[in-house]
């Protein structure tokens, strides 16, 4: 540096003496490239780590894929015997989505209700413990869900329901079909869809908890200012306004529905077969994963069944939650 | 108000008015216990789940499944030694302080490259949108990729197996507590640090970090929280063990699995010790969220 | 290394009688500013002395880019890619907006104070130390003595001395605003500048501030950027007015808020706008 006259020169006005100098240190552009890397390189990674999840799964279910070819997709024969193995993905897929779309539809009018109570009717004192009960919901573990299900969701199926309304439900004229069933054991789709639906009816209400909290107060005013009811301002007003968030939420809670593994695994029974009535049996891929794999030689052809299915659920449920995401981005910075 | 003296129509049309309100006011009024009871039965199952929990749990909860390992079922006969979960316990607590010990650098400095580093770049999308992803993705998909990276070519299930996969699961959750918390603060902090002479990588470790910690520290409980429940990602990695062991690279024992192999027995004891260890589980697990909920509060 | 005036502090009047002749500290010539590449220029061709250890008070309504003026000084734009600043700001010879300058060396000898306090969420003794374990290697005792010769030099040692190891953030606005303050000239820094230091405080805490810019000028070269006009007549010894990224008019506060050369300083003084 050129001279510079009072560069740190000795202070000596009245107030108080100078303090001793220490020894200068540089403040080198090092730390900043390698700290700045770092963070750049665990971005990267994470990159990686999905890219290397999706290439694992194909390559994983590449031997069935090639045995089976497209058929595997929606073949229905899923047989692990060894010397007669034959492996389709229908029934999985098929319960998967039935299984979810059905938890969709039971959770997401609760969750509604729920989000309106906490947005508009409850009194402010009460909007902070419900909240934090209904969150609570949503950190209980899977296994916890399907344990309770499996000991409390599946007899209440069998008794309350199955057995006492079961024929009468049955002989409902058109719907009927979706109660014939000769599986009395509980374990089944509709217990499944059930216990899916409550699992996923925390996230789907925070979310729309915290959409509705957004709408600018002024425009729900100014419809209250023409005299309307609550009903009327969710309706006409804050609906409208978030219904695009509010798609986002439901979306993530298929989303997470999809993959939902301990809890179906308790209650959906199991079966490999196509649930043509509420209270049949059937599986999912998360399910049949969790049942068989464990139990499956590595490099069976079984164990690539799985892997493939794996890689499938990972299709689809990329699918449904960039979805989501792209739903949600307005509340996204 | 009479139609008469005023003009027609001018006039409202009162009757009319009267009914159309009564009408709204019902429709209105069913929604609101709509509403109510929605909430009424959101929070009964969460009154059930945990009613049933304390009732099964606690019968069986006593100091034996605390300190005691596997037994097998004693098939009513009282005078064969009952079994606990103690390795279970041991097995949940070691892989998933592992996997926070691996996985909250990592999401850190995800976390701090999204808030600090890459504002708007098209990587930092691409980022984002991964971690958004992994964040819901299905964790038992994560069991299958360390299954196939892990436990294959190591030879067998492992304690480091599962605790990798949690891992995996640890990250995305503190990228985005870790960046939410750093775009809160304010700009003139980062300016007022810089404005010293601070380089920016001192600026982040030891400014914004420490103002965002107890953000952070929130996010790392409820990862912990998560992972603590987990069973479908173990189920594949660690596989399960019946005998206490620390030993990272032999199958491992955690809470979930035992739990779901117990339930899954179909002997009445060993379904009441699965019982005694998801109350356990739970109220471990809520305990921790609550225990973030107090450590997000501002503090003075 | 020592200058005369350092040995022989000016009283202010002759601070002020020497502002012409002395030397400036900083000269800024020609100097040019853009937020973004495409958006109209915030500063235009702006050419301005600071002279050494005194105060310059910049004033102008808002966006007039005094504040723009202030972050280029100590290169605060170089945080925000795309934000470019052309011309020269020399000091001590060398161009600070140049590509070759070492900007965490420049900005210990150009410190910064902003418009809202900005304590770190560490204790008092921390946030004091912290500046100086940038650049200085003490040991604790030294460490000591600079927090407290700091802290008494900002005029706050008094309040603070019993709770140096409790947090900033418990501070009062105007505690923590000279905390700021004194964590700036902890480093030792040749120029401070202050962005709008008072304009989130109370009456008594500005005045404690005023007190305190008036003091730390037989030191140190102060800016200070106000919205306050009787804040930059009180403080300052020159004044420079800006007025849509230009400067208007600059000169000593008597000739400024007496006898304004140019009409549009006139108006602004006599709050006909701003």
């Amino acid at each position: 540096m050129p001279s510079r006259p009072n560069w740190r020169g000795t202070v000596s006005t009245s107030l108080s003496s100078a303090p001793v100098m220490g020894e200068r240190r540089r403040v080198g552009e090092t730390g900043d490239l390698v700290f700045a890397g770092l963070c750049r390189g665990a971005g990267g990674f994470v990159l990686l780590l999905l890219g290397a999840i999706i290439v694992t799964l194909f390559i994983g279910g590449l031997p069935a894929f090639r045995a089976f070819g497209v058929e595997f997709i929606w073949g229905l024969n899923w047989d692990p015997v060894e010397g007669r193995e034959e492996f389709g993905a229908g029934v999985a897929i098929l319960g998967t989505l039935v299984s979810s779309i059905l938890a969709i539809i039971f959770a997401v009018p609760v969750a509604f209700g729920i989000a309106v109570f906490l947005t508009e009717l409850a009194p402010p004192w009460l909007r902070r413990p419900i909240g934090t009960a209904i969150e609570l919901l949503a950190a209980i573990p899977s296994i916890i869900y399907g344990m309770w299900g499996l000991f409390v969701v599946v007899p209440f199926i069998q008794y309350n329901i199955q057995l006492a309304f079961g024929e009468e439900l049955a002989a409902l004229p058109l719907v009927g079909f979706l109660f014939q069933s000769n599986n009395f054991a509980g374990t089944s789709l509709f217990a499944a869809s059930l216990v899916l639906g409550i699992m996923i009816l925390p996230f789907i209400a925070a979310t729309m908890r915290d959409v509705f909290s957004q709408v600018p107060p002024v425009y729900k005013e100014s419809a209250y200012g023409l005299g309307a009811t609550r009903w009327e301002v969710m309706r006409g007003v804050v609906i409208p306004y978030t219904r695009i968030s509010v798609a986002g939420g439901i979306m993530l809670g298929l989303g997470r529905a999809l993959g939902e593994t301990m809890a179906v695994t308790f209650v959906i029974g199991n079966a490999n077969r196509i649930a043509t009535s509420l209270f049949d049996p059937t599986n999912t891929i998360a399910s049949v994963i969790a049942m068989e794999f464990p139990e499956s030689l590595s490099g069976s052809l079984q164990q690539s069944a799985l892997l493939a299915i794996g890689f499938l659920l990972f299709v689809i449920s990329f699918l449904v939650l960039a979805t989501s995401r792209w739903l949600l981005r307005p509340r996204l910075k | 108000m009479s139609a008469t003296t005023q003009t027609p129509a001018f006039t409202p049309d009162t009757e009319m008015r009267r009914r159309l309100g009564r009408r709204r006011a019902l429709l209105d009024a069913a929604m609101r216990w709509f509403c109510l009871a929605a909430t009424v039965v959101g929070l009964l199952f969460l009154a059930s789940i945990m009613a049933t929990l304390l009732w099964r749990g606690l019968a069986a909860l006593d100091f034996i499944v605390l300190t005691q390992e596997f037994q097998p079922t004693r098939y009513g006969d009282d005078t064969l030694p009952k079994g606990g979960l103690v390795h279970a316990i041991v097995g949940s607590i070691l892989q998933s302080g592992i996997a926070i010990l691996i996985g909250t650098p990592i999401g850190l400095l995800v976390g701090t490259y999204l808030a600090e580093y890459a504002r708007g770049s098209g990587f930092a999308h691409a980022v984002r949108f991964v971690s958004d992803i992994l964040l819901s993705a299905p964790s038992i998909l994560i069991g299958l990729f360390i299954y196939q990276t892990v436990v294959l070519p190591t030879g067998g299930f492992s304690g480091i197996a599962g605790a990798l996969a949690l891992a995996i699961i640890v990250i995305p959750v503190v990228v985005r507590t870790t960046e939410d918390m750093l775009q809160l603060l304010p700009n003139t902090l980062r300016e007022a640090v810089v404005a010293l002479g601070a380089p920016r990588w001192k600026m982040i470790t030891l400014v914004a970090w420490r103002a965002a910690l107890p953000g952070i520290v929130t996010g790392v409980l409820l990862a912990f929280a998560r992972i603590v429940g987990e069973t479908a990602p173990l189920l594949l990695t660690s596989f399960g063990n019946n005998v206490l062991s620390t030993d990272l690279t032999r199958a491992m024992a955690s809470l979930p699995v035992a739990i779901y192999q117990q339930a899954n027995s179909g002997f009445p004891d060993l379904i009441e010790i699965a019982w005694s260890g998801a109350l356990i589980v739970t109220f471990g697990v809520l305990a921790i969220n609550i225990l973030a909920r107090v450590a997000l509060r501002p503090r003075k | 290394m020592n200058d005369v005036s350092m040995a022989a502090p000016m009283s202010a009047e002759q601070a002020r009688g020497a502002a012409a002749a002395a030397a400036p500290r900083i000269a800024i010539r020609n100097l040019d500013f853009i937020y973004a590449p495409g958006l109209p220029k915030a500063l235009k061709g702006i050419t301005l002395d600071i002279p050494d250890r005194q105060v310059t008070g910049m004033i102008g309504p808002s966006g007039c880019g005094k504040s723009t003026l202030l972050r280029v000084l100590n290169r605060m734009y170089s945080l925000y890619p795309g934000q470019r600043a052309e011309g020269e700001v020399i000091m001590d010879g060398r161009n600070l907006i140049g590509p070759d300058v070492d900007i965490n060396e420049l900005r210990s000898r150009i410190g910064m104070v902003f418009q809202k306090p900005t304590p770190f969420p560490m204790t008092i003794f921390e946030n004091i130390a912290f500046g100086v374990r940038l650049h200085e290697r003490l040991n604790k005792a030294q460490m000591a003595e600079r927090v407290e010769w700091a802290l008494t030099r900002a005029a706050i040692w008094n309040e603070v001395k019993d709770r140096l190891h409790s947090s900033a953030l418990g501070l009062s606005g105007g505690q923590q605003q000279r905390l700021c303050i004194a964590r700036s000239i902890a480093v030792r820094p040749e120029v401070i500048l202050l962005d709008e230091p008072t304009s989130a405080l109370d009456p008594i805490s500005t005045l404690k501030i005023e007190e305190l810019v008036d003091e730390l000028k037989k030191d140190f070269t102060i800016v200070i950027v106000t919205h306050n006009m009787q804040q930059a007549a009180r403080c300052a010894d020159q004044v420079a007015f800006f007025y849509l990224g230009e400067l208007i008019e600059v000169g000593s506060a008597a000739q400024m808020f007496t006898a304004p050369r140019h009409p549009k300083t006139q108006e602004y003084i006599t709050g006909r706008f701003g």
